[in-house]
C-alpha cells in the first residue's frame, strides 16, 4: 500500500523506527518479567539473553556478525504481545519466541503474511508441527501432546504396561494453553482404558480448594497439571495438604520449575514432572556462562537464575535459534542473513549428540532432525524429580519416546481443518 | 482570542441547538475530521495505525457504550468486557457460518446481538440500583465468559477454545485477517468510531437521552412526570451494548484476529472502560474520547519514551509505567473529580472570557 511508503519516508526522515540496514542479526526478545507469571518468565528471559550474550562475548557473534537484542514486554498479555510484534516486525526480525501459547496464536497468521519465523519450543499451537500447513511455525523439539504421551508412556511403564481401570485427573490452566492436551488424553484414555478427568482452574489460578476437593472426592490414582505461572505452586501445596501421594503428581514442563516447589517446603518432595533437557549446572557450557558473562557483569536480571530449570529452557531455546542461525548461513552462503533464509535454516537444523558436546551440553538434549514436513522435532522427555533435602531435580528417567504415530494423525486431522479455513495449500516453501 | 464569540448569532432553532454551538468548535470539528481521514492515512506508519490508533478508537467506542449507561443513565456496570465477548463472539459465529456477508454488516448485527444479551441481564435494573445492580452485572461477567469457554459451540469446538478470525473482504480490500493492510483496518474502525460518536451525540440529547438523564437524577420523579423507567432504563441497556457489542466485534475482527474469553475480555477490561469513563467524564462524549486516550494511548507511548528513545529495561519502564499512569489518576482525579471532560470544560470557560475576565 501508499502507507508503507510515506512510512518509509517518514522513518528515513524522524530516524525513529527501522534503522538502515546493520551489519548484525536481530533476535528479539518478548519476554515477561512483570505481572503474575513473571515467575516463569524471568528464568527464562535470562537464560536466552545469557546465552546470546555468551555468544557475542566469547565468539564474536555467528559467523562473525554480532547479535543485536532488544527486549519489549508483554506481560503475557496478547494486546502487549501483539504491540511488541507490531514494534519489531519492521526491523528485520530473524526469531520469535514469545513464551505464551495465547500470544502464539495471534502471531501465527501475522508470522505467516510477513513472512518471520516463530519458534514456540515446548509451547504454542500442536499441529504447527505440520511443516506444509505452517511453514513459518516450528515447535521443535517437543509439543504439549508429546508431553501427554510422553507422561502416559511413562505411567504405562510404572504399572506394568496397562492402565486399564484406572482414574487419571488432568488439572489443567483454564486456557488455550492447559487446554492443548486434551484431544490427545482423551484419544489415549480411550485406546488404554483409564478414565480420564478434566478439571480446568481459572487463570491465575490462586484459588484452587474446590478443584482439589474434587480430587479428593474422584480419588485418581494420578493427577497430571498443566499449569503456569502461581497456579503451580498453589496446586502442589494443595496436593501436599490432602497428603496426595507427589510421585503420582505429574507436571508439565512448565510446572516444573524451582519456583513451583520450593515454596512448599518438604511436602514437595518427590514431586515429578517431565522435561526435553538436562537439568543443573553440571554442564562444561555453564563454565563459560560464568566466565564471559558472570564475570564480566553482564548477566542478565538479576544474574540467581543461573542454572534453574526454567533458566535452562531459555538457555536451550537461544541455543537452538543459533545454531539455526548458523545452519542458515551455510545455506546461503553469507553471515547476512534474512529471516527468509533464517526460516531455511531452522527447517534444515540437525541436533546431533556430537554438536551438543561441542557445544558444552553433552546429553543436555535428545537428538533431532527437523524437516520441511516435520517442525515437531523427535518428541522425547524425561522425568525429573524433585528432591526437598537438597534442592534439586534429578532426572529418574532415560529419554521416553512419545507416540508419534497417534500425535501425527490428530495434527494432520487439526492442520487440515486450519488449512481448509484459511484457504492454505500445504506445501513446501 | 480563540473562542471569539463576537457576531455569531443564531437566528433559528435548530442553530441553537446544534452540538458545536461556538465557531470555533464547528472549526476544529472539520479540522480533526479532515486530519483524521485524510492527513492521517498518509503520514502514519503501520506501528502507529495498528499500535495505538485502532485501539484507541475500539476502546472509545467501548468507552461510550459505557458512558451511556453510567454517565446518561446512572445504571452502574461491571459487565463491559462480558458483552465485548458478546460481540467477539457473534461476530465469529455470523461469518463462519454466513462467509459471503458482508464484514460491516456482521460488525452491526454482532451489535444487536450483544444488545438482546445487554437487555436480558438488563432486567434486574428495574429492581435494583446502584451497588446491588454492579454485582448484578458483575454475574454478567462471570457468567458469560463461563459460557464460552464451557460450551464448544461458541468455539466451533475448536480444541484450543480460541476463536480466530478468517480473512473478510469488502469491494476487494481485505478488512480482516493478517494481510489486511492498516490502512484498511484504520478506515474501517475511524468509519465507526465517527458514526457511533456522532449516533450516542444525538441519541443523548434527544428525547431518548432526557429520559435517561431524567431516571439517572431522580428515578421517582422521572417516573412522576411520564417517564417509563422499563422503556428508559432497558433502552439505554441495549443501546450501551450494541456500542459495546461493536467494540468487541472490531476488537476481535480487525485488531486481535485471535481470542479468547477469559484472558481478552476478564473482568480487568471491565475495569479498564470503567475507568476511562470515569477519568474522562460520565456523562460527556468528549470525555469518552480523553479517557480512552489516557488509558490507551498514553501507556504506549510511555513505553517508547522510556524504552525507545532512552533505553531504559523494558521491565523497569513497565513498572514506572504503572506507577505513572496510577500516579497521574490521582493527579486527574483531585484536580478534576467530574473527569478531564470537565477540566476541558472549564478551560474553555476561561478562554471564552479571556482576555477579559470579567
Amino acid at each position: 500500500m501508499k502507507m508503507t511508503t510515506f512510512a518509509a519516508l517518514l522513518a528515513a526522515t524522524t530516524g525513529l523506527a527501522a534503522p538502515a540496514v546493520a551489519q548484525d542479526l536481530h533476535f528479539p526478545m518478548l519476554n515477561y518479567r512483570t505481572g503474575p507469571f513473571a515467575p516463569g518468565g524471568i528464568p527464562f528471559a535470562d537464560g536466552y539473553q545469557d546465552y546470546l550474550t555468551l555468544i557475542n562475548q566469547r565468539d564474536g557473534g555467528i559467523g562473525g556478525l554480532p547479535i543485536r537484542m532488544s527486549e519489549c514486554e508483554t506481560a503475557y498479555n496478547t494486546e502487549r504481545g501483539v504491540e511488541c510484534y507490531e514494534s519489531i516486525r519492521g526491523d528485520n526480525p530473524l526469531i520469535l519466541q514469545p513464551l505464551s501459547t495465547g500470544i502464539t496464536y495471534q502471531l501465527i497468521p501475522r508470522v505467516t503474511a510477513d513472512g518471520v519465523p516463530l519458534h514456540t519450543m515446548g509451547y504454542g499451537r500442536t499441529s504447527a508441527m505440520e511443516g506444509e500447513t505452517f511453514p513459518w511455525v516450528f515447535n521443535y523439539p517437543a509439543n504439549y501432546w508429546d508431553g501427554a504421551s510422553v507422561a502416559i508412556n511413562y505411567l504405562l511403564s510404572q504399572n506394568g504396561d496397562s492402565l486399564d481401570g484406572k482414574k487419571i485427573v488432568l488439572l489443567y490452566h483454564n486456557s488455550a494453553y492447559g487446554r492443548e492436551p486434551i484431544p490427545t488424553l482423551e484419544s489415549l484414555a480411550a485406546s488404554n482404558g483409564f478414565e480420564l478427568v478434566l478439571i480446568p482452574v481459572d487463570s491465575p489460578g490462586q484459588e484452587q480448594s474446590s478443584q482439589w476437593l474434587q480430587i479428593r472426592r474422584e480419588r485418581p490414582d494420578y493427577v497430571i497439571m498443566w499449569g503456569w505461572g502461581v497456579m503451580n505452586a498453589v496446586a502442589i501445596q494443595e496436593a501436599a495438604n490432602i497428603r496426595f501421594p507427589m510421585d503420582h503428581f505429574i507436571g508439565i514442563w512448565w510446572s516444573g520449575s524451582e519456583n513451583d516447589v520450593v515454596p512448599v517446603g518438604a511436602g514437595a518432595d518427590g514431586y515429578t514432572a517431565l522435561t526435553f533437557h538436562g537439568v543443573g549446572r553440571d554442564y562444561p557450557l555453564y563454565d563459560d556462562i560464568q566466565t564471559y558473562v558472570v564475570d564480566r557483569g553482564m548477566a542478565a536480571g538479576n544474574g540467581d537464575q543461573i542454572g534453574s530449570a526454567v533458566y535452562s529452557r531459555g538457555l536451550y531455546a537461544a541455543m537452538l535459534a543459533v545454531e539455526a542461525a548458523r545452519t542458515a548461513q551455510e545455506l546461503a552462503g553469507h553471515a547476512q542473513i534474512n529471516a527468509a533464509e533464517m526460516r531455511a535454516g531452522m527447517e534444515a537444523l540437525s541436533i546431533t549428540e556430537e554438536r551438543l558436546a561441542e557445544l558444552g551440553l553433552p546429553n543436555f538434549s535428545a537428538p533431532f532432525d527437523v524437516n520441511c514436513q516435520n517442525h515437531g522435532g523427535g518428541g522425547a522427555a524425561m522425568m525429573q524429580q524433585w528432591d526437598a533435602d537438597t534442592q534439586t531435580w534429578s532426572l529418574i528417567t532415560d529419554w521416553i519416546q512419545s507416540d508419534r504415530t497417534l500425535i501425527g494423525e490428530l495434527a494432520t486431522a487439526d492442520a487440515a481443518a486450519y488449512a481448509t479455513e484459511n484457504n492454505i495449500t500445504p506445501g513446501c516453501l | 482570542m480563540l473562542y471569539r464569540e463576537a457576531g455569531d448569532f443564531k437566528t433559528s432553532y435548530a442553530s441553537d441547538n446544534q452540538t458545536f454551538p461556538i465557531r470555533f468548535d464547528r472549526y476544529a470539528y472539520w479540522v480533526v475530521m479532515a486530519v483524521a481521514f485524510l492527513v492521517l492515512p498518509m503520514v502514519m506508519n503501520d506501528y502507529w495505525a495498528n499500535s495505538i490508533v485502532v485501539p484507541f478508537m475500539i476502546y472509545v467506542i467501548a468507552a461510550l457504550g459505557l458512558n451511556i449507561l453510567i454517565g446518561y443513565t446512572g445504571l452502574l456496570s461491571l459487565g463491559t468486557a462480558a458483552f465485548m465477548a458478546v460481540g467477539a463472539y457473534a461476530t465469529f459465529k455470523l461469518t463462519t457460518a454466513f462467509p459471503a456477508m458482508p464484514i460491516y454488516l456482521v460488525f452491526l448485527l454482532s451489535g444487536l446481538v450483544t444488545s438482546a444479551v445487554g437487555v436480558l441481564f438488563g432486567l434486574p435494573s428495574l429492581k435494583i440500583k446502584g451497588f446491588y445492580l454492579a454485582v448484578a452485572t458483575l454475574a454478567a461477567q462471570f457468567f458469560l465468559i463461563w459460557l464460552f469457554t464451557r460450551y464448544g459451540w461458541f468455539f466451533n469446538y475448536s480444541s484450543t477454545g480460541q476463536i480466530s478470525m478468517p480473512e473478510r473482504s469488502m469491494f476487494g480490500v481485505t478488512i480482516t485477517g493478517a494481510t489486511a493492510s492498516s490502512t484498511a483496518v484504520y478506515f474501517t474502525c475511524l468509519i465507526f468510531t465517527v458514526a457511533m460518536a456522532w449516533l450516542a451525540r444525538n441519541l443523548t440529547r434527544g428525547q431518548m437521552g432526557r429520559t435517561w438523564m431524567a431516571i439517572r437524577d431522580m428515578d421517582i420523579a422521572a417516573e412522576i412526570i411520564g417517564v417509563n423507567p422499563l422503556i428508559a432504563k432497558l433502552s439505554s441497556f441495549a443501546v450501551s451494548s450494541f456500542f459495546v457489542g461493536v467494540a468487541g466485534a472490531l476488537m476481535f475482527g480487525v485488531y486481535l484476529g485471535a481470542v479468547e474469553a477469559g484472558e481478552a475480555f476478564g473482568i480487568n477490561k471491565s475495569f479498564l472502560v470503567l475507568f476511562m469513563v470515569i477519568i474522562g467524564g460520565l456523562g460527556s462524549i468528549l470525555g469518552s474520547f480523553l479517557g480512552a486516550a489516557f488509558l490507551v494511548v498514553l501507556p504506549v507511548l510511555l513505553k517508547i519514551l522510556l524504552v525507545d528513545n532512552l533505553g531504559w529495561p523494558a521491565d523497569l519502564a513497565r513498572h514506572l509505567e504503572i506507577m505513572i499512569i496510577g500516579a497521574l489518576i490521582i493527579v486527574v482525579l483531585i484536580a478534576e473529580p467530574h473527569g478531564m471532560a470537565a477540566l476541558w470544560r472549564t478551560i474553555k470557560d476561561k478562554l471564552r472570557l479571556w482576555p477579559f475576565p470579567h
